[in-house]
C-alpha cells in the first residue's frame, strides 16, 4: 500500500483535488482509501463516501490537530493494510499554518490557493516549505499574471517542490497528478520507527491544561511574551 | 552545478552579490539572513538556537538543498532560451470510445491562430490538459505532443518558471488590490525582467489600445471594466508571461477590440488556441480543430470563402459596436 499526505489552509480545494484524482485512480484499477483529519467539524467524509471511497473521520476537538494526527496515523495505516487499499490518503487541516504533518520518505502534497493572497507562501511553515508536491488550485478566476506571480512566491519558498495547477471542479490536470502520486514499486507496512519531516507545533501551558483565566499568575508552562519595545 | 560545500562555507551577502536574483529566495525566508555579511552559512546553522529554526521553520541540510536547487533552476532559466517554441505538435491518440483519431499530425505554429469547436464536454479541457502536460501517450487520450517536433525535456513539465500554456478566461478576475503599475512591476519582478520601467509602460499602452475606454497606471485593477481588465490581462500575457501558448476561451464582445487582440498575442510569437463558437473569433483563425467525444474529429483550414464571409460579419460588428457608442453617449437611435 502507498500511503500519501495531503494538506493545506482550511477550503483550499484539498478534498475537491483528492476526488478528482480518485476518479483517474478507479479508471486505472488503484484501490483507494481516505481518512480525514480535522479540528471540529467536516462533512468531507460525505464526500468520499458519495464517490464510494472507503472514509474515516478523525475530529481532534480541544486538541491540535497535528498532534492528534500523529499520533493516531499508524493506527489509521493497519486499517488501510487491513482493508487492503492500494493506496491510502490521508487529508489534515492546517489551521495555524505552522501544521507540519509530513512524514519522511511519505509523500506529501501541499494544496494551496491562489484567492489566499501572495504573500500567504512566506506565511505558511513546514507545510508548503517541506512538501514535495504543491498544488495550487482556483487558478481558472484569477488572471495569468497573478497565478505567475503566485507560482514564483511558492517556488522562492519550495523550490525542490513539483508546482501543478489544478482545477478543483474540471478536474484539469488531477490526472497528471495522480501518475505523481501512485507508485506501485513503492509499499509501506507499518509506520512504526517513522520520522516526522519537522517538529509540530508545540505548546505546553496551563491554556493547555483548560486554564480560562486572564493574568500573570495564572500562567504557567511554556509561555512567551510579545516584545512591544522593539523597533 | 554549484556545490553544497560551497554554499555552506559562503556568507549570504557574498551570495546575493554573485547571484543577485537570491534577493527572491532570500526574500521568502521569515528569517533575515541576507543581512549577514561575515558569517558563512555553515556557521549560520550550526549557531542557530533550535526555538529560532523550529519558529522559522529552518532545517539546515533541506535549506542547503533548496538553494542549491534554486540556484540551478534560475541558471538555466537566465542562460538559455530553450523556452521558445516554434512549433507544437499533435500525434493522434484516440477518442473516448477508443476510437483512433483521423489525423497524422496537427501541428501549432508560432504567430498562428487556431479555433477549437465543439460542445461542452466534447473534450477541450482533456486536449488542453494534454498540451499542458506535454502528453507523451501516457494521458487517457494517448495523444503525444511534440516541441519544435522533438520529444520535449522533463522540464516543461516539472520546472515552475516553464509552463507551456498561458490561460484566458471570462471567468478570470483580478484579486489583487493593487493599481495598474504596481500589478505589472510585480510580475515583472517575478519574471526577472531587467527594465521593469520600460515594460510596464508598453504594457499599459498595449491594453489602453485594445480597450474601448482608457485607464490609468494609477487605476486600481480591481475597478477596471470587463473589457478594460480583458484588454490587460492579454497585453500582460502576450508581453509577459513565459509561456509560448496562449489558450483563450472566449473573449466578450464588448469594450475590447478582439481583431488587435489577437493581433497582439500573434505579434509577440505566440501559438494561439481559442475556444470559440463565435463566428468572428473562429474565422480569424488559420485552422479549427472539430472536437467530438473526447476526440479530435476534424481540422479544417479556414477556406477563401469563409475569409470573405468574415469580412462581411465584421461589417456587421462593426455596426453594432457604432449603435453600442451612441447609446453610451445618451443618444436616440434612428433606423437610417
Amino acid at each position: 500500500m502507498n500511503l500519501i499526505t495531503v494538506s493545506g489552509p482550511p477550503s483550499s480545494g484539498k478534498t475537491a483535488i483528492i476526488l478528482k484524482t480518485a476518479e483517474t485512480f478507479k479508471k486505472r484499477g488503484i484501490k483507494l482509501g481516505a481518512v480525514k483529519f480535522d479540528c471540529l467539524h467536516t462533512d468531507d467524509d460525505l464526500a468520499y463516501e458519495k464517490a464510494g471511497i472507503p472514509v474515516k473521520k478523525g475530529l481532534s476537538g480541544s486538541l491540535c490537530p497535528d498532534h492528534y494526527f500523529v499520533s493516531n496515523i499508524e493506527a489509521v495505516v493497519d486499517w488501510g493494510l487491513k482493508e487492503g487499499f492500494d493506496l491510502l490518503v490521508s487529508e489534515s487541516a492546517g489551521l495555524c499554518n505552522r501544521c507540519s504533518p509530513y512524514i519522511k520518505e511519505i509523500k506529501a502534497v501541499c494544496v494551496i490557493d491562489n484567492l489566499s493572497g501572495i504573500n500567504t507562501p512566506k506565511k505558511i511553515g513546514p507545510m508548503l516549505r517541506m512538501a514535495d508536491i504543491v498544488v495550487i488550485t482556483k487558478g481558472d478566476i484569477v488572471s495569468q499574471a497573478e497565478r505567475e506571480v503566485f507560482a514564483a512566491r511558492v517556488h522562492s519558498v519550495n523550490p525542490v517542490a513539483i508546482i501543478m495547477h489544478i482545477n478543483g471542479l474540471t478536474g484539469q490536470g488531477a490526472y497528471e497528478l495522480g501518475t505523481l502520486l501512485f507508485d506501485d514499486s513503492k509499499h509501506i507496512d507499518t509506520l512504526k520507527g517513522s520520522k516526522l519531516r519537522f517538529s509540530m507545533p508545540s505548546a505546553l501551558c496551563s491554556y493547555c491544561l483548560g486554564e480560562t483565566r486572564i493574568g500573570e499568575t495564572y500562567q504557567m508552562g511554556n509561555v512567551r511574551k510579545i516584545k512591544l519595545e522593539e523597533n | 552545478m554549484i556545490s553544497q560545500e560551497y554554499l555552506l562555507q559562503t556568507t549570504p551577502k557574498e551570495l546575493i552579490g554573485r547571484f543577485p536574483y537570491l534577493n527572491t529566495f532570500f526574500a521568502g525566508l521569515t528569517l533575515k539572513l541576507d543581512k549577514h555579511q561575515e558569517v558563512s552559512l555553515q556557521q549560520i546553522i550550526t549557531n542557530m538556537e533550535d526555538e529560532i529554526a523550529e519558529d522559522n521553520s529552518f532545517e539546515g541540510e533541506l535549506f542547503i538543498k533548496q538553494l542549491q536547487e534554486f540556484i540551478q533552476q534560475m541558471q538555466s532559466f537566465l542562460g538559455e532560451d530553450s523556452n521558445v517554441v516554434d512549433t507544437l505538435t499533435i500525434l493522434p491518440g484516440t477518442d473516448k470510445n477508443g476510437n483512433p483519431e483521423l489525423f497524422e499530425t496537427l501541428i501549432f505554429e508560432k504567430s498562428t491562430i487556431t479555433s477549437i469547436v465543439g460542445p461542452t464536454g466534447s473534450g477541450k479541457s482533456r486536449l488542453l490538459a494534454d498540451i499542458e502536460w506535454v502528453a507523451q501517450g501516457d494521458t487517457p487520450t494517448g495523444r503525444t505532443i511534440l516541441i519544435n517536433g522533438e520529444k520535449p525535456t522533463a522540464d516543461w513539465r516539472f520546472a515552475s518558471g516553464k509552463k507551456l500554456v498561458a490561460q484566458l478566461s471570462q471567468n478570470m478576475n483580478f484579486v489583487m488590490d493593487l493599481t495598474v503599475a504596481e500589478f505589472i512591476e510585480l510580475h515583472a519582478e517575478s519574471r526577472m525582467v531587467a527594465n521593469v520601467e520600460l515594460i510596464v509602460g508598453k504594457i499599459i499602452d498595449a491594453a489602453n489600445e485594445l480597450a474601448g475606454e482608457k485607464f490609468e497606471p494609477s487605476t486600481p485593477i480591481t475597478s477596471l471594466s470587463g473589457g478594460q481588465s480583458r484588454a490587460l490581462m492579454i497585453a500582460d500575457t502576450a508581453m509577459l508571461s513565459s509561456s509560448p501558448v496562449v489558450l483563450i476561451d472566449e473573449i466578450e464582445n464588448a469594450g475590447i477590440d478582439r481583431k488587435k487582440a489577437l493581433q497582439l498575442l500573434v505579434g509577440e510569437e505566440k501559438v494561439v488556441l481559442m475556444a470559440t463558437h463565435d463566428p468572428i473569433l473562429a474565422l480569424m483563425a488559420h485552422q479549427r480543430i472539430v472536437i467530438r467525444n473526447g476526440g479530435i474529429h476534424k481540422v479544417i483550414k479556414t477556406s477563401l470563402e469563409e475569409k470573405e464571409m468574415l469580412i462581411g460579419l465584421e461589417e456587421i460588428d462593426r455596426g453594432v459596436q457604432l449603435l453600442r457608442t451612441r447609446l453610451r453617449s445618451g443618444e436616440e437611435l434612428h433606423s437610417n
